[in-house]
């Protein structure tokens, strides 16, 4: 497994937990989605939100992004709120949502040159490598509308071996993928969190992670 | 982490050249337009006269409304894929600032589309007998602001790029922010041809351009940040 875990430097000496939600409350179309939600998420743990279809997983995810602004509570980043610590929390995070980001007409080499720089510099032998890891290889100049839905998810999840990223928020990464991209994507969760990576995840499927943490939208 | 991590110029380059990538790639996004500009151009003088004379009073407003509509027919292109397939997530999340991630999206947009016209128009003047000593008039004009028409119509692609049917509400949005441009261009090229000197004219188009250039991106990306809530 190259690059996935070797590259997330040790952070500086933090009290506080990584992410922090408290008392979040969200309201969309005059319905309540989830109100006085508070949790942690530390250094090495991965949290799986749960909750029935339409019990906001996606929205909540949305909002510990910052893509969602329609909330009320607070998310800190060490601590700190994160409109204070924008850059330092952007180059940390890393977000794959039911979109995937993967653009049709580019080949998977070429669209993860382009969203893997946006965060750091990279090589196109490190981007071979983890789409080589992913099954991949010999589809990397092909253009991403010939691939099926499973492959394209493998495009996004070769990000999370590239880039360093510390918290990783997935969004249902699992549907897609086979019973051996399953696994690999569960022994990447386990691997990112040994090496002190945090992840937040919603997925109906049941992971076989230990330690997990459990966050219940119903 | 910081060792690694990539300059903003980077991220800029990189987010150009993927734009220009997919629009190579996707040739009918240069195509279009262009062949679009090249008909309304040609439909005036089957509408209104072939006269050579009244050709020539109308040439410089024919080629600026066909290139405004021309600008308006390609905007879509400039969000919708990307909003679609998730990237334009991955484009605010990144640690960047929003403004140069924009702002290389439609610099893009604009050598794609805006650019060929500009090139084409002393072309098309001259099928529309437009005199000739304001050929650079013109040229200048469309060069200084086609940029501008871009960069405005990001404004009201970003608006309503997370809207379910857009059909004509991008238009009624953006050609009203379009009408100074449109003004002070065809003005310009009147102008000249009555004699008066062209550098006034240049400095308000450049300074328009200067003022959407500091000014749009900002605009768009505060709009991008709305649709995608």
């Amino acid at each position: 497994m190259p690059a996935a875990s070797n590259n997330i430097s040790s952070p500086v000496p933090h009290t506080a937990a990584m992410l922090t939600a408290n008392a979040l409350c969200c309201e969309r179309d005059d319905r309540i989605l989830f109100r006085h939600l508070s949790f942690e998420l530390g250094e090495g743990e991965v949290l799986q939100v749960q909750g029935s279809n339409g019990s906001g997983k996606t929205t909540l995810l949305r909002i510990l992004c910052g893509l969602n602004e329609g909330y009320q509570g607070a998310i800190r980043w060490y601590g700190e709120a994160i409109a204070d610590q924008a850059e330092n929390f952007f180059a940390s995070l890393l977000y794959i949502g039911h979109r995937v980001g993967v653009n049709k007409v580019l080949t998977p080499l070429e669209n993860l040159r382009w969203s893997c720089s946006l965060q750091q510099q990279v090589s196109d032998g490190a981007i071979l490598a983890a789409l080589t890891e992913f099954g991949l290889r010999g589809f990397e100049e092909s253009q991403c509308f010939t691939l099926s839905a499973g492959q394209q998810q493998r495009v996004a999840l070769a990000r999370l071996l590239i880039n360093p990223a510390r918290l990783w928020i997935l969004d249902e990464p699992f549907t897609t993928l086979d019973s051996d991209g399953v696994a690999q994507l569960e022994n990447l969760l386990r691997q990112h969190a040994q090496s002190g990576g945090s992840v937040l995840v919603t997925t109906h499927h049941k992971l076989s992670l230990s330690p997990l943490e459990i966050l219940s939208l119903d | 982490m910081t060792e690694r991590r990539i300059t903003t110029a980077a991220a800029f380059r990189a987010t150009l050249a993927r734009d220009l990538l997919i629009a190579y790639k996707r040739k009918n996004d240069i195509i279009n337009p262009f062949m679009f500009f090249l008909i309304v151009a040609t439909l005036f003088p089957i509408g209104i006269s072939p006269d050579p004379q009244r050709l020539g009073e109308i040439a410089a407003g024919v080629l600026w409304i066909s290139a405004l509509l021309a600008a308006m027919l390609s905007m879509d292109n400039l969000y919708r894929a990307d909003y679609e397939d998730g990237s334009l997530e991955q484009l605010l999340l990144s640690p960047h600032p929003l403004y140069f991630m924009v702002l290389a999206k439609n610099i893009s947009h604009w050598l794609v589309s805006g650019l060929p016209v500009v090139l084409a128009s002393p072309l098309i003047a001259y099928m529309l007998n437009l005199p000739a000593d304001v050929y650079f008039a013109l040229f200048m004009t469309l060069l200084l602001g086609t940029p501008v028409l871009s960069l405005l119509g990001s404004i009201g692609v970003a608006l309503t790029v997370g809207l379910g049917s857009r059909g004509l509400i991008l238009a009624v949005i953006t050609l009203p922010m379009s009408v100074p441009v449109l003004i002070a261009g065809t003005m310009a090229v009147q102008q000249t041809l009555n004699g008066a000197p062209l550098t006034a004219y240049l400095a308000i188009l450049g300074a328009m351009l200067l003022a959407s250039i500091t000014l749009a991106p900002l605009a768009s990306a505060a709009a991008l940040r709305i649709s995608i809530n």
